[in-house]
């Protein structure tokens, strides 16, 4: 979709405010809704790019106009909302009208499991053999697409030429795996010049490298 | 929410998380001492010290260093950092003619295992609109000059790929331990908007 999130080359925004000794968290309810966030992903009723949807998926003045946390916030309600973890009432209330099923309950995640899935963590690269679209030195041209759902590839590489410098190998496709389908593809690492980006101003020997799958890509002499 | 004077030093916000999470812990969705391991693994254990032991390593063992920048995730998890947000890694290398800049402009993917929580600025609006379009002056704003005939790499984390910085190691530090080389490296430098200082 192309939100606010999509933030790749805007003006306006502002100068960059580095907080110097910067604590991790500013107020202790960051601390509770990254907790509970990583907690209730746990129970593996959403992936990743559902995720990642869910917390863009907002009006941009409004994505624009939260913090980073009162974006899981809203994420989190939708995610819980959306899988069927809570309802609507409950979510109202702050009470819980109904108990989790045996097998819900089951895959709560407990406090002698965190360091084992943390240190775990997720499973993006898949064991399909499939060959790869593009090789090494390839000119390839990001597709001019503009799904409404979610996707990986920001704007501001629609539509321009890059080359590929390296081939991860095979991993889900975000795009379809914020839908709920599994589709293994290539992630190649595509360099594309400064100046293909933004013009002939732009510095003569710099670069920036996206991380793009075969689904987002075609050849280009 | 309006009515609560009696709550009138909680926000909105406060208020929303506190009734999220008195739902879940009472509809036994989270585990609360599961919650309390999760904030403390990521306040206090895990953090930027182990991105700059890799690299005072990698600066200290040529061999480890190859083996970083041909396998980061394998040569990363060895020294025990690995896991979520860091499963899939990649180490570029900063040198006399090229600086690399990492960013996620589409949301905030950073690489937990050996730098902890991004800083507020990472996942700001400004920081990420402007890596891309304007690298150069967002070194700038960090106090960082590149001259000219450096060439910037920018890294935008767009897939599962998580991207750490080595820094090219400052003038004077021959002959120091890992010990002493890990506590001059930043964490802004493992970003790449600044460059490790001389000791």
């Amino acid at each position: 979709m192309n939100g606010a999130h999509d933030l790749g080359g805007m003006h306006g925004l502002g100068p960059i405010d580095a907080e110097v000794d910067e604590p991790v968290f500013h107020h202790d309810w960051e601390r509770r809704i990254l907790a509970l966030s990583l907690a209730s992903g746990a129970m593996v009723k959403w992936n990743i790019d559902m995720g990642r949807h869910a917390r863009e998926n907002q009006p941009p003045a409004q994505y624009l106009a939260n913090s980073y946390y009162q974006t899981w916030l809203v994420g989190l309600e939708k995610l819980l909302l959306q899988a069927g973890l809570i309802s609507a009432e409950e979510l109202a209330e702050g009470r819980s009208a109904k108990a989790l099923t045996d097998d819900l309950a089951r895959r709560v995640l407990k406090a002698d499991q965190v360091g084992e899935v943390l240190s775990r963590g997720d499973q993006f690269r898949m064991d399909d053999d499939i060959a790869a679209k593009f090789a090494i030195d390839d000119n390839v041209r990001v597709l001019n697409n503009h799904p409404t759902h979610h996707t990986r590839a920001p704007r501001y590489v629609r539509g321009k030429c890059g080359v590929v410098t390296h081939d991860h190998g095979v991993f889900v496709f975000a795009d379809a795996n914020a839908q709920g389908n599994k589709i293994p593809q290539h992630i190649y690492s595509v360099r594309f010049t400064a100046q293909e980006l933004w013009g002939p101003n732009a510095a003569p020997n710099d670069c920036v490298h996206v991380d793009l799958w075969d689904g987002h890509l075609e050849a280009a002499g | 929410m309006s009515e609560g004077h009696g709550h009138s030093h909680l926000s909105d916000t406060e208020l929303r998380v506190r009734s999220l999470e008195s739902l879940l812990v009472d509809k036994g969705i989270v585990d609360p001492a599961a919650l309390d391991i999760l904030v403390q693994t990521y306040e206090e254990k895990i953090g930027p010290q182990n991105g700059a032991r890799v690299v005072a390593r990698a600066w200290a063992e040529p061999d480890y260093k190859e083996w970083l920048l041909r396998d980061a995730s394998a040569a990363i998890a060895e020294m025990g950092y690995h896991g979520r947000q860091g499963e899939h890694m990649n180490v570029v290398e900063n040198t006399p003619q090229v600086h690399n800049l990492v960013v996620c402009t589409l949301c905030s993917c950073y690489p937990w295992p050996v730098l902890g929580l991004p800083p507020t600025w990472y996942k700001s609006a400004p920081y990420r609109s402007r890596a891309v379009i304007d690298p150069r002056g967002v070194l700038r704003e960090f106090g960082t000059e590149i001259s000219d005939d450096v060439a910037v790499r920018v890294w935008d984390s767009t897939a599962e790929l998580r991207y750490l910085v080595l820094p090219e190691p400052p003038p004077g530090c021959e002959g120091m331990s890992q010990k002493e080389l890990a506590a001059l490296v930043t964490r802004n430098s493992m970003i790449g908007v600044e460059k490790v200082s001389a000791p």
